[in-house]
């Protein structure tokens, strides 16, 4: 583009700035036929195209450009009314005006483009007869607005010096020459207040006009305001190169780091003087910190304002009617954030559109508004934002998901009955999956859910879809607020300095040894926390370093991906902000870092990766239990989930989130080895344990040609628990709750009015398996 | 008659060299931060002027007993493919320039670890410098492998 010189990139870029904002504005003057301000808008965007244009020698552009302003002032005129065929033709042109800018810009030519057919459309649709009567008020009330300025949103106007010269209309214009315009005034009286001024009268025009009654105070107000807002704007925001900002981000980095390291310094000091001024450079370091952060946010309207003319255009090649609504569009967020969410949520807005809104007939047929909704909405949360895609359409189709799933070899039939509606429906965002009955040109567009999944968590966010049916889908998009800069509590264990984000932090618990105290279960630490049994995972030995002990050290109750587990480490030091820097690319095998920042002493730090420690250690091994955990991750609260199963008379509940699969074995297909019941099992031989002999549940054994089995695998190994049937999956509430002495169990609960134990897995585990986790730890250190 | 010019530096008593190109810089530096569970052949990262740098331990490519890092410790910066990276060495040495006639393979009694790190020999007045393949010397996961 360097060869095309300044004038032209700066012509280039304003266009597809300004070509945005028609194809919005198009699209809300379909819904409002009669607002002149959008009318004026378009009119004056596609007007400062063809002039300069025209002032650049690009004919071709200017002749589309003008055959497009023709049909727009023949509206703005009120000559023939807004339909939805003029909005069609006009996204038509624009679209024109669109494909000679990039051939500009790709080869500095206009010529390849063909603008003869979508010059005879324009001519066409402007030559359709019209109903002039009922096109005639508006003509009136359209005309004034021919100067009005109100631009929509600061990058339109954003460059203040343009070197192109500006069509007049874009121009601030007299106060006189607009009351003229809109027919306020009569010509004559504001040449005759006009002289008066020349000849001393100190009194403004509109001053004038009024106290002589020659112009209604509403309309001088009304020119007046139409003549504020473009100075404000024009003169309050300049184009700024990102390259630029994102040099800026990193040295307000840098300088945070510096002044960390100063204010350590300074405190051991401990000069009054000195610390007064050191405090002082941290409140301006934080300040300039976040207002180059601000420089970097952007509305999420940003990748929205694309958004209207894509369901429009989609919406009515499939035939069917959608309301976009936009909620918060205000919400910020980081502009490389921006940039990788905007590919995502156009797919799920379409993908809304193409499966998830039903043709007018079907929804007529079962009672709905004929109109879909499709709702985007985005807010803050807890240091991240959501994006949410809601459609209230037919709702995810589960059967046809979970068959899909089974043909794809993503799932076994006899899994199904036993699964969660949700964990069903996450299924669509596995790789290759698609459950559209019918491939449309919507569809095929090589962004599956999967990689909208993928992109969502590069970046650090999570995604997650629930579904009513016959009301709808809501896909959630969690991100967050940015990338570079965190709160992080720093945390020392085995000497080395750590860094934990403090998002992932819930609380903070020394351990003395009496009051509190770090017990085993099994083998497995764990801490109780008001009553409840925290797992717990040492970060000595995650890292592979030398175990310490147990007393005066402190327990950092972490979350991550919707489980909470406890970190123990040696100390706790404070908060601070540091800046992310990415590690070395021979590291990210590891796993456990999120990255490396540069400590308050200048030492490098390393970031833990909270997620992946809780898998690391235990909590959640193979891929399939990650995505149960990311959908208990996606309830949100901290709620358990529980598996309840039959074992017996007794009911018994396994934490859903240590269940990998739940199976059905054909009876004759328990063999022995040894004095253990064992089956063949996706090549491998999985131990059985039957929990009516372990809880000591003697009964009668349920005859039947299969048994329910509950699958628990780690570290590539899985032992199956035999239960007599599975009951049902519930929320656990924690009241009524007691602590078991008998073997075997954690405890026992009221889950849905029936009294319900609660199965001490590892035990259970233990009991298939005795050298289950010993092996397993091996093999993660080898791994490692 | 072609010439390079090569840094060397010391490894147990061995001289060795890589092309002057590829050197960002050379420093000593005394603190590193351990990296846990990283390849043995990670010496540690530390902070050079606000980048996070990795040093490759060459005494443990070179199927040595690691360095102590206590005390100051002698880097040389790599450019590296992107990235830069630090070779930890035991002493710095001259920039020399060499002419390619002095070059040979590396000799055939050469084996173990550093034979698949050197790419040649370069005859000096009194003693040998083995030239380094800079991608070899830097990969941890070689050594591993």
């Amino acid at each position: 583009m360097e060869d095309l010189g300044e004038i032209v990139g700066e012509f280039l870029m304003e266009s597809h700035e300004n070509l945005d904002q028609i194809d919005r504005d198009l699209v809300s003057l379909e819904q409002e036929p009669g607002s002149r301000d959008l009318i004026s808008r378009i009119f004056r965007a596609i007007h400062t195209i063809k002039g300069t244009s025209g002032f650049l020698a690009f004919s071709r552009l200017e002749k589309l450009a003008h055959a497009g302003e023709s049909l727009l002032s023949r509206l703005r005129d009120g000559v023939q009314p807004v339909t939805p065929e003029t909005i069609t033709v006009l996204l038509l042109c624009i679209d024109g005006v669109r494909s000679i800018l990039a051939s500009i810009e790709e080869n500095g030519s206009e010529a390849e483009v063909d603008i003869e057919s979508m010059i005879v459309r324009i001519k066409a649709q402007m030559d359709a007869p019209t109903d002039a009567a009922a096109a005639a008020p508006a003509a009136a009330e359209a005309a004034p607005a021919a100067g009005a300025e109100a631009p929509a949103s600061v990058e339109q106007e954003a460059p203040a010096a343009r070197p192109a010269p500006e069509p007049v209309s874009d121009q601030r214009q007299p106060l006189g020459q607009m009351l003229v315009d809109a027919g306020a005034a009569q010509p004559s009286d504001v040449a005759s207040a006009l002289q008066q001024q020349i000849e001393g009268d100190e009194r403004k025009l509109g001053t004038i006009l009024l106290e002589e009654g020659k112009a209604a105070p509403t309309a001088v107000n009304e020119a007046l305001q139409s003549q504020a807002p473009k100075r404000s704007i024009a003169d309050s925001a300049i184009r700024v190169d990102v390259d630029l900002l994102d040099t800026l981000m990193n040295m307000v980095g840098e300088l945070v780091l510096a002044r960390n390291q100063l204010v350590r310094g300074v405190m051991e000091i401990g000069d009054s003087g000195l610390v007064r001024s050191a405090q002082r450079l941290g409140m301006i370091t934080s300040e300039l910190q976040e207002g180059i952060m601000k420089t970097r946010m952007q509305p999420i309207e940003h990748i929205w304002s694309k958004l209207p003319r894509v369901v429009r255009d989609l919406s009515n090649s499939l035939g069917k009617q959608v309301a976009l609504v936009m909620e918060g569009k205000e919400t910020e967020l980081d502009r490389s954030l921006l940039e990788a969410v905007k590919d995502p949520l156009t797919h799920l807005v379409r993908n809304a559109v193409d499966h998830g809104i039903e043709e007018p007939e079907r929804r007529i047929a079962s009672g709905k508004d004929p109109e879909g909704t499709l709702t985007l909405r985005a807010y803050h949360e807890g240091g991240h934002v959501a994006v949410e895609v809601a459609d209230n359409g037919a709702g995810l189709n589960v059967e046809r998901i979970a068959q899909k799933a089974v043909e794809n070899g993503l799932l076994r039939p006899e899994q199904i009955p036993n699964m969660d509606k949700r964990d069903i429906m996450a299924m669509v965002f596995q790789p290759g999956f698609s459950t559209a009955a019918k491939v449309t040109n919507v569809s095929g567009r090589g962004v599956g859910m999967d990689v909208v999944k993928t992109n969502i968590e590069n970046i650090g966010g999570a995604v997650s879809v629930d579904s009513t049916p016959g009301e709808g889908t809501v896909w959630r998009l969690t991100i967050p607020l940015t990338l570079a800069i965190i709160q992080a509590l720093t945390v020392d264990c085995a000497d080395q300095r750590y860094v934990v984000p403090q998002v992932a932090v819930l609380e903070l618990v020394f351990i003395d040894g009496n009051t509190t105290k770090v017990e085993y279960a099994s083998g497995a630490p764990v801490y109780r926390l008001r009553g409840k049994l925290l797992p717990l995972v040492r970060l000595d030995r995650a890292l592979g370093l030398e175990v310490g002990g147990d007393q005066g050290v402190y327990i950092m109750v972490l979350q991550a991906d919707g489980r909470r587990f406890g970190l123990v480490v040696d100390r706790v030091l404070n908060t601070e902000e540091v800046v992310v820097k990415a590690l070395n690319t021979r590291f990210k095998d590891i796993g456990l870092y999120a990255g490396a920042t540069i400590l308050g002493d200048g030492k490098v730090g390393l970031i833990l990766d909270v997620s992946s420690l809780a898998r690391r250690s235990h909590l959640a091994v193979d891929s399939e239990r990650e995505t149960v955990a990311d959908k208990r991750g996606q309830q949100g609260g901290g709620t358990e989930r529980l598996l309840v199963t039959a074992v017996g008379e007794r009911r018994v509940a396994i934490p859903l989130d240590t269940v990998t699969r739940l199976e059905e074995f054909p009876r004759d297909r328990i063999e022995h080895a040894g004095s253990r019941e064992v089956v063949q099992y996706r090549g491998q031989i999985l131990p059985l344990v039957r929990l009516s002999h372990l809880l000591g549940a003697y009964g009668e054994e349920l005859e039947g040609d299969t048994v329910s089995v509950v699958v628990y695998s780690e570290g590539g190994k899985s032992v199956a628990l035999v239960v007599d049937r599975i009951v049902d999956i519930a929320e656990n509430s924690t009241t009524a709750r007691r602590d078991a002495e008998e073997d075997g169990l954690v405890g026992t609960a009221v889950i849905q009015q029936r009294v319900t134990e609660l199965l001490d897995v590892r035990r259970a585990i233990l009991a298939a398996d005795p050298n289950f986790y010993s092996d397993s730890m091996d093999d993660m250190l080898v791994e490692a | 008659m072609a010439s390079r010019q090569f840094a060397t530096f010391e490894v147990d008593g061995q001289l060795f060299g890589v092309e002057v190109n590829t050197v960002q810089e050379v420093l000593s530096y005394n603190e590193y931060t351990p990296v846990p569970l990283a390849p043995p052949a990670v010496g540690g990262l530390f902070n050079l002027r606000g980048q996070v740098i990795a040093a490759v331990d060459l005494r443990v490519q070179l199927g040595l007993a690691r360095q102590a890092l206590q005390g100051p410790v002698m880097n040389v910066i790599l450019r590296g493919d992107g990235e830069p990276v630090s070779l930890l060495v035991d002493k710095i040495g001259e920039v020399v320039d060499l002419d390619d006639e002095t070059f040979e393979p590396p000799p055939d009694t050469l084996s173990g670890p550093t034979r698949e790190l050197v790419v040649g020999t370069f005859k000096l007045d009194g003693r040998l410098m083995l030239a380094l393949d800079v991608n070899q010397a830097v990969d941890t996961y070689r050594a591993t492998n």
